[in-house]
């Protein structure tokens, strides 16, 4: 495949919190991903998943602590002891390196599905316009889409803007994709769609880390899974591991209500 | 009722044969007859009353000073809109900027321009050459480079310009905002997370967003420049008002003169309507599953459709009507 290629993609978050006005979100969380492995984050609303996630590519900034991509910082460049923030232009060109795919979709609702996949590669990474546009038919296809290049996001329905977005993610060739709750804004009989294409990806060696609430495709997909509680990562393991051998109480709680 | 649920049920339809009667509406049609005759009473005012002089206002329609005024009438509108919408533009990205002091200029900008009347701003220009003689280019609190006549560089159509332009950026800077504000903060932050450049991310992605929200109120604001440049008469700026009051000041023939610049402004903004309809239709891609019809498009569909209603009811069956 074009698209995705076997990139290294080690992503490491040390000690990272988060707050958002006098409410701690994040209280000090450590991960490290294995490039190529398939992470996917469980656990109940307000847990910070969501904000871990956003953390990893900077879309949120983080108060304390550090993540990094293949080594390198994410967000910041190290001189000596000192972090230094980067300009908008340097944190731009690092995001390309991740691909994200939102709840909501967030299509560019003015343009075409194709126009929507070829966008980033062309201006963000100023690759040419008729290149980037026979790999978005490629990928469009791929997702099983070949049909609806011409057609604007409302015209679609939500597994299909879905996977769309999927599409427009991994036109950047990204080394890290993060799924952000990809199947929870979608009717239930979209969402089978939407997770065999995140499942097919799965199996590329893309490096992904995926919040969801799907246990199903967890145990299917995953190589690890990670469970967080009110801002920490309470346990993680292999599907295995985690969902039939709990040893926390709270990850037992949760999964007896969600098994 | 009864009688239907007596009827053999070997019927398949018991409905069948039954007529429909539609509902009257005595009132419409008594409203719709008060309309009518009110209209022919002002039309036939309007023929009938010879102090219109219809002669007049014909004959002064196309008169090469009116024409001349129509055309300056024109000029000043579209170059204050560019104008005014350029430094909007820039003023309602200034006040979304993170710099306080970025923020502050731009409220205090729209704060004075909407305080001060128009006319009194035009004046202010007119005679800013009292309070500076020359205007210098150069290095701030440093040496000058060039040095130009204030008088000669804002002439009557400058200050025109200057005023009305800066009164409209004032305003349009809230259009924008108001615009820029109602693009969902997803698409924000589905741009940045594609590492589209910030630059892209305003033109590409959210403008034209925006231009959904700004084009109906920009729109409703150049129509209001086309007639508020009539204030500039008070610089004695040959624009269509001005040069329609100094004929009827010459021939003392101000009701005709008054209609035919009514004429042109309806017409000028006539023309404006039209061409909203299809900047609307063009932003509206993706917004809506199907664009609205052109009215060509209607007229196309209309036809077609009454013409095919005319078909199937010559072919009917005369027996069952």
């Amino acid at each position: 495949m074009t698209a995705v290629d076997a990139r290294p993609g080690r992503v490491e978050v040390h000690g990272v919190h988060k707050s958002f006005g006098a409410h701690e979100v994040l209280h000090g969380v450590d991960l490290v991903v294995e490039p190529g492995s398939v992470t996917v984050v469980l656990g109940p609303s307000g847990s910070g998943k969501s904000t871990l996630l956003r953390s990893i590519n900077h879309l949120e900034t983080v108060d304390r602590g550090y993540v990094a991509l293949d080594g390198e910082l994410v967000g910041y460049r190290r001189r000596g002891d000192v972090l230094h923030e980067l300009k908008e232009r340097e944190l731009l060109r690092q995001r390309t390196r991740f691909g994200f795919v939102f709840q909501s979709f967030n299509l560019f609702p003015h343009l075409t599905a194709l126009e929507n996949v070829v966008e980033a590669p062309v201006s963000a990474q100023g690759r040419n316009r008729r290149e980037v546009e026979a790999e978005a038919r490629e990928l469009l296809a791929r997702v099983g889409l070949a049909d609806k290049a011409g057609a604007h996001p409302r015209q679609l329905s939500g597994g299909q803007q879905q996977r769309v977005a999927i599409a427009r993610a991994l036109a950047m060739k990204p080394a890290v994709l993060l799924f952000d709750e990809p199947t929870s804004a979608l009717d239930p009989e979209l969402v089978g769609e939407v997770l065999s294409v995140i499942t097919d990806l799965a199996r590329t060696g893309t490096t992904m880390i995926v919040v969801t609430h799907e246990i199903g495709f967890a145990r299917q997909a995953a190589d690890r899974i990670v469970f967080m509680d009110e801002g920490r990562i309470v346990e993680q393991g292999t599907p295995a591991q985690v969902l039939d051998d709990p040893q926390h109480e709270r990850t037992k709680a949760f999964l007896a209500k969600v098994l | 009722m009864t009688l239907l649920e007596h009827r053999p049920v070997a019927e398949a339809n018991p409905y069948e044969g039954l007529r429909v009667v539609k509902a009257r509406h005595p009132g419409r049609w008594a409203a719709t007859a008060v309309v009518a005759v009110l209209l022919a009473m002002v039309a036939n005012s309007l023929i009938t009353n010879p102090r219109w002089e219809w002669g007049v206002v014909w004959a002064y329609l196309g008169e090469v000073s009116i024409v001349e005024g129509v055309w300056m009438t024109i000029k000043l509108t579209l170059i204050t809109a560019v104008l005014g919408f350029a430094l909007g533009t820039v003023l309602a990205l200034m006040r979304l900027s993170q710099s306080p002091l970025l923020r502050a200029v731009s409220w205090g900008y729209t704060w004075v321009f909407r305080s001060v009347p128009l006319i009194l701003q035009l004046l202010l220009w007119y005679n800013l050459a009292y309070l500076y003689q020359t205007l210098d280019v150069g290095i701030p609190f440093g040496p000058s480079f060039a040095s130009f006549e204030t008088l000669s560089l804002i002439d009557k159509f400058g200050a025109a310009i200057l005023g009305l332009g800066l009164h409209q950026a004032a305003y349009s800077a809230e259009i924008v905002r108001a615009g820029i504000l109602s693009v969902d903060q997803g698409q924000h932050e589905a741009a940045a997370s594609l590492g589209i450049p910030r630059r892209r991310q305003s033109t590409r992605i959210v403008l034209p967003q925006a231009m959904r929200t700004i084009v109906p109120t920009a729109v409703n604001e150049v129509i209001g420049l086309f007639k508020g440049t009539s204030i500039v008469y008070v610089l004695a700026l040959g624009e269509l008002f001005y040069t329609v009051s100094v004929i009827y000041g010459r021939t003392q023939r101000v009701l005709p003169m008054l209609v035919v610049a009514a004429i042109w402004y309806v017409v000028l903004t006539t023309v404006v309507t039209v061409i909203q309809f299809y900047v609307e239709r063009y932003y509206a891609r993706g917004a809506v599953r199907t664009l609205p019809p052109t009215p060509l498009q209607r007229l196309r569909g209309n036809l077609t459709a009454g013409l095919a209603r005319v078909r199937s009811t010559s072919g009917q069956d005369p027996v069952t009507r």
